[in-house]
C-alpha cells in the first residue's frame, strides 16, 4: 500500500510498538486510549504476539512487570486514572531496574475527572506517582507522526538504560488523524543478560526484584540508580525550538498546546511580536539548555499548559527564575485556543505580567 | 443516484461513516425529500451525528441521537426513537453505525424489521489508508465480522479513501484499483465515490458526493 497512512495517534502508538518489536501488550481499556488496545487485539495474534485484556490495571502493570523481567519488549496503555491505578507497579519496575513502555493519554482530572483532553498528569509522570525515589523518561508526542516516532524511541531508551518509558499524550493526539509515513528505521535490540530466561543449568540464576531489607544495600542501590540517571540527563533531553533566534517572548508548551502555540507565534509574529517557541519533547529529562540560553535573552516566558500550571515549576527552575514566567491555561478537558495564548504573548511583550 | 427508503453506513472506525452520513442526509433533504437521520455508534463517544446538529436541523432533517451523545457520558444507551427510522415508511432514513463488528451489534436490533420491508441499502465505507483496511484481504475480514455481528448483508461500497488534509485528486484515482478488486472479491458494486468538495471538483470521471467535512474549531500548524 501508500507511503502514508492515515492514522489515529492511538493507532500509531501501537504500530509503531509493534515495529519496534512489542509483541507482549497487557492492558485494560479507557477512553481516551481504547485504540491502542483494540488495535493489539487486532493485530498480535496475527503475528505470533500476545494480547491480554487484564482484569484490572493492577494486573496489567504487574503482567508488565513479568515480561519486562523476562527480558521481552512489552508495554501498557492507559489513561490519567488507570495510570494513578499502575503507581504501584510502576514504582516496583524502576525499582528493579527492568526496561518496560507504559503509555498515558491523558484526560481532565482530578479523580474520575472526564473524558475529554488534558495535561495535567505532568506531574504524576516527571516526579513520581508511585512512592520512592525513581525516574520515569517522558516523552510528549505532538503529532501522530511523533506519537510513533517517539514510542519506538521509547522501547529503545528503555532497553538502553533499563528504565521506564513514558508517553506522555493526551486525549486529543490520541484521538486525531493525520497522514503519517513509517520510515524505515533501523531497530536497535540490547543484550540483556540480566533477564530470567532459564539457567539451562550453566549459570548462575538471576534475580529480579525490588526487595532490599538492609538499608545501606537500598541507599547503595539508589545512589547506583541516580548515576544513571545523571547519564540520561546528560544525553537524552529532547527539545524542540520555533522562531527563537530573535524572541523577546517565549512561549513554552508541550504536546497539543505545542501546536495552538505555534498558531499564535505565527499570528504574533504577523503584529510585529518578536515571540518564539520553546517546545520540550522529553518532559523527564527536562531539557534545561535551551531554557538557560533563553532566560538571558528574553523578556519573559509563558507556560501554556492544559493544567493548573505544573510545568511552568520546571520552567522557573530552568531558568533559575531570571526572567518572568506566567502561565496560561485551561484544564478539566478544556484546550487552549490560539487568541488565548496571542493575548499572554501581547501582555507578556508590553511587560503586563498576569 | 437512486436511494432506497434506508441507507445504512457501516464500516471501520474513522472510515469516515458519520462525514458521509451526515452529507447524504443533507444531499437527499436538498432534493427535497423527508429525512431522518439516526445516531447508532454506541463505541465511540467522540465525532458523532449530533456535531452536525445545527446543520442538520436548518435542514429540515430530523435527528435521532442518545441522550448522552456529546455529553461525555461513556454511556452506551441507544434511544427509543431509533425505532422511528424503520417504522415511519414515509421518510428517507439514514442510520450511521458505530465502527467495526462492535459498533454494528446494535444494528441487530432492527435487522429483521430492516430486511422484512426490503427496501434498504447497507453500504461498507472504506479508505484504504487506513492501517487496518490497506489490503483487500483484512477489509473483506472486516465487513464479515460487521456482517455477522449486525445480522444484515452489505449491499455496496463506499469509497471515502482519503488522506485527511494531505487528499488530492491524485489521492483518490490512486484508491480506485484498490476499491475495484475489493468490489471483485466481494461481489458487490461501488455506489459512491466521496471527497472533500475541494478535491471533488476535480474528479469528474467518478461517481462522486462531494462533502462538506464536519465543524473545525481552528487550524494546527504541524
Amino acid at each position: 500500500m501508500a507511503d502514508r497512512i492515515l492514522m489515529k495517534g492511538n493507532e500509531a502508538i501501537a504500530e509503531a510498538a509493534i515495529r519496534a518489536g512489542c509483541r507482549h501488550y497487557f492492558g485494560y481499556p479507557i477512553t481516551p486510549q481504547t485504540e491502542i488496545a483494540a488495535y493489539m487485539a487486532k493485530k498480535m495474534p496475527k503475528i505470533g504476539g500476545v494480547f491480554l485484556q487484564a482484569e484490572s490495571e493492577i494486573a496489567s502493570i504487574n503482567m508488565v512487570y513479568g515480561a519486562a523481567a523476562a527480558g521481552m519488549r512489552v508495554m501498557t496503555s492507559s489513561s490519567s486514572p488507570g495510570v494513578s491505578l499502575k503507581a504501584e507497579g510502576l514504582s516496583y519496575i524502576a525499582g528493579s531496574d527492568v526496561p518496560a513502555l507504559v503509555v498515558n493519554v491523558q484526560r481532565g482530572g482530578p479523580g474520575l475527572g472526564g473524558i475529554q483532553p488534558s495535561q495535567s498528569d505532568y506531574f504524576q509522570a516527571t516526579k513520581g506517582g508511585g512512592h520512592g525515589d525513581y525516574r520515569m523518561i517522558v516523552l510528549a508526542p505532538a503529532s501522530v507522526q511523533e506519537m510513533a516516532s517517539l514510542t519506538i524511541k521509547g522501547f529503545d531508551l528503555a532497553d538502553k538504560y533499563c528504565i521506564t518509558s513514558m508517553i506522555l499524550a493526551d486525549g486529543t493526539i490520541g484521538q486525531m488523524m493525520e497522514p503519517i509515513t513509517f520510515e524505515d528505521t533501523e531497530i536497535k535490540t540490547y543484550e540483556k543478560p540480566w533477564a530470567l530466561t532459564g539457567t539451562g543449568c550453566a549459570r548462575k540464576h538471576n534475580i529480579i526484584n525490588s526487595l532490599y531489607l538492609k538499608p545501606d544495600e537500598l541507599e547503595k542501590k539508589n545512589f547506583e540508580r541516580y548515576e544513571k540517571y545523571k547519564e540520561i540527563e546528560k544525553n537524552e533531553a529532547m527539545w524542540e525550538e520555533y522562531m527563537m533566534d530573535d524572541a523577546e517572548v517565549c512561549v513554552v508548551a508541550f504536546g497539543i498546546t505545542s501546536r495552538v502555540a505555534k498558531n499564535a507565534v505565527l499570528t504574533a509574529r504577523k503584529e510585529g511580536i518578536k515571540a518564539g517557541l520553546i517546545r520540550p519533547i522529553t518532559l523527564w529529562p527536562f531539557p534545561n539548555a535551551p531554557f538557560e540560553a533563553a532566560a538571558d535573552k528574553v523578556k519573559a516566558f509563558i507556560s501554556a499548559e492544559l493544567s493548573m500550571g505544573q510545568m511552568i515549576e520546571d520552567i522557573k527552575l530552568a531558568t533559575k527564575c531570571k526572567k518572568p514566567v506566567t502561565l496560561c491555561n485551561r484544564c478539566g478537558g478544556m484546550i487552549l485556543a490560539p487568541d488565548e495564548i496571542l493575548d499572554a504573548i501581547r501582555n507578556a511583550e508590553k511587560g503586563e505580567l498576569a | 443516484m437512486d436511494h432506497k427508503r434506508l441507507t445504512l453506513f457501516a464500516g471501520h472506525y474513522g472510515s469516515g461513516k458519520t462525514n458521509i452520513a451526515v452529507n447524504y442526509a443533507l444531499y437527499l433533504a436538498k432534493t427535497g425529500k423527508k429525512v431522518c437521520i439516526a445516531d447508532l455508534d454506541i463505541v465511540n463517544p467522540y465525532f458523532r451525528t449530533k456535531d452536525s446538529e445545527k446543520e442538520l436541523s436548518e435542514a429540515g432533517i430530523r435527528l435521532v441521537s442518545p441522550q448522552y451523545a456529546n455529553s461525555n457520558v461513556d454511556l452506551p444507551a441507544l434511544p427509543a426513537e431509533s425505532y422511528r427510522l424503520v417504522q415511519d415508511r414515509s421518510t428517507y432514513g439514514i442510520m450511521d453505525i458505530g465502527g467495526d463488528d462492535r459498533g454494528a451489534y446494535a444494528l441487530g436490533r432492527y435487522a429483521d424489521a430492516i430486511k422484512s420491508e426490503g427496501n434498504y441499502r447497507m453500504a461498507f465505507v472504506v479508505n484504504c489508508y487506513r492501517p487496518l483496511t490497506s489490503t483487500v484481504a483484512d477489509t473483506a475480514e472486516i465487513m464479515k465480522e460487521i456482517e455477522a455481528a449486525c445480522g444484515l448483508g452489505f449491499t455496496c461500497i463506499v469509497n471515502n479513501s482519503n488522506l485527511g488534509p494531505e487528499t488530492t485528486a491524485q489521492t483518490v484515482l490512486d484508491s480506485v484499483d484498490f476499491v475495484n478488486k475489493l468490489s471483485e472479491v466481494t461481489g458487490l458494486p461501488v455506489w459512491l465515490t466521496t471527497a472533500e468538495e475541494g478535491v471533488a471538483k476535480e474528479l469528474t470521471d467518478l461517481n462522486v458526493l462531494p462533502m462538506k467535512l464536519q465543524k473545525k474549531i481552528f487550524d494546527i500548524p504541524d
